[in-house]
């Protein structure tokens, strides 16, 4: 092992503050969607950048966004961990039946059940947000991050085949909701 | 193409992932499929209404500014930089420059260091990242750090004492990696920070309190040492005293 201060080096920290702080944001926001807490959120993305900044030596791609949150991703799961051993945690299971159900409901195609309502940002938002893992990591990756499948196949370490039907699954989900949203009395 | 492939796949038609070949063969199905034909639409809408929100946060700006102030900042030089620079390029006057640099920089420094432990030994805590070597054998966590910095922190079983070793830690502190220790105390932690001093003149401890964290300070054989925890101040006082006095009885590992 190489005798270090190289953590020490301003000019690395200065490449690295150019490269990761503009994806400050996305981190941010992938790390609400996967933990669903504000506070939790925000200790995730600072150690996501600490360790971020400690392999930063050894990092050669892929493109950083993409590297930074697949440490986020390693970061959250220790955090789920966490939970998991709370006996507080709240239960977050996926339902034993979500990748049985079918994709679509023939209901779903009479005309008004095609008009989808045009709800604002704040209860779509809350609807991903209630989606059960791994299908809201997937649909937030793609809708919100606009990653390519490839992408998300190396950031979630799944084929692109599972991501491609994980997607499915999760719009599938995203739609059903999106339906009993609009069936709520005003 | 089965309506079970399609259905899946038309998602891929949607997010323009599909070569040429299975864009057309999708296409071709749908063609011929009233009900994919309607999924095809309805995500497709669905999807845009999607892209269309707004579903992104903003990192808060005290977020921001806690990531700025754990990375190393690239500072103009400073008076302690300049100094630094004078001690090291010279052999003859670096004994008087250190001992210069002890004591211009005890008055407005040692605040603002000690202000960081304190921020270090919180971070520990928040962000899951207690130790980097998880280990109660003081022989696992010495030669951890062999490497990482460029001093050797002591590490000292004190478990007999009742404060037991529970790991250690690189940290950052003054914008330099700093070594912490850590020790536990029936729910109370104790982070010790270790790093070199200039000066080899040894310290009497000194306790203070900031933010409610009590910081027992000292330095001997080149060292300086922080311990810090929430501990009350004469627990971290029997702390430091139990520490200095393996020290001297050398059961360092």
């Amino acid at each position: 092992m190489p005798v270090n201060s190289s953590d020490d080096n301003p000019e690395k920290a200065r490449r690295f503050r150019d490269a990761a702080l503009p994806h400050l944001d996305d981190v941010y926001t992938l790390a609400r969607y996967l933990l669903r807490d504000a506070a939790d959120a925000e200790d995730a993305v600072q150690e996501c950048y600490l360790r971020a900044l400690r392999h930063f030596d050894s990092y050669r791609g892929p493109a950083m966004k993409p590297w930074l949150f697949a440490i986020l991703r390693n970061v959250c799961r220790a955090e789920f961990a966490r939970r998991a051993s709370s006996p507080t945690a709240p239960i977050d299971d996926v339902p034993d039946d979500a990748e049985q159900t079918p994709l679509w409901h023939e209901a779903q195609e009479t005309p008004e059940a095609q008009m989808l309502h045009r709800w604002d940002s704040t209860t779509i938002g809350r609807l991903v947000a209630a989606l059960a893992e791994p299908f809201r990591e997937t649909l937030v990756l793609r809708e919100i991050h606009d990653l390519s499948y490839r992408e998300i196949a190396d950031i979630v370490g799944a084929p692109v085949g599972t991501v491609m039907s994980r997607l499915a699954r999760a719009r599938a989900m995203l739609r059903s909701a999106w339906m009993a949203e609009e069936e709520q009395p005003k | 193409m089965t309506c079970d492939e399609a259905e899946i796949l038309l998602h891929a038609l949607i997010d323009g992932e599909l070569d040429a070949g299975h864009a057309r063969a999708v296409e071709d199905h749908i063609a011929g499929c009233r009900r994919c034909a309607a999924q095809l639409r309805a995500y497709r809408e669905m999807s845009k209404a999607v892209a269309g929100a707004d579903l992104r946060y903003a990192a808060p700006p005290e977020l921001r500014r806690r990531i700025e102030a754990s990375l190393p900042q690239a500072r103009v030089p400073n008076r302690r930089a300049v100094l630094r620079g004078f001690a090291f390029g010279s052999a003859v006057s670096a004994i008087a420059a250190t001992g210069l640099v002890a004591i211009i920089l005890r008055s407005d420094d040692e605040a603002r260091i000690e202000s960081e432990v304190v921020s270090a030994h919180l971070r520990s805590l928040q962000a899951g990242h207690l130790t980097d070597v998880l280990s109660t054998d003081q022989h696992t966590v010495k030669p951890w750090f062999n490497g990482k910095l460029d001093v050797a922190p002591p590490v000292i079983d004190l478990t007999a004492q009742g404060f037991t070793l529970i790991g250690g830690r690189l940290d950052y502190v003054d914008t330099r990696p700093i070594g912490a220790i850590v020790y536990r105390r029936r729910a109370h932690v104790i982070n010790l920070f270790v790093a070199q001093t200039a000066s080899a003149e040894r310290r009497a401890a000194k306790i203070e309190t900031i933010q409610g964290f009590n910081i027992r300070r000292w330095s001997e054989r080149g060292l300086n040492y922080w311990a810090v925890s929430d501990l009350a101040a004469d627990e971290l006082a029997e702390f430091g005293e139990k520490f200095e006095a393996s020290m001297k009885t050398g059961t360092a590992g």
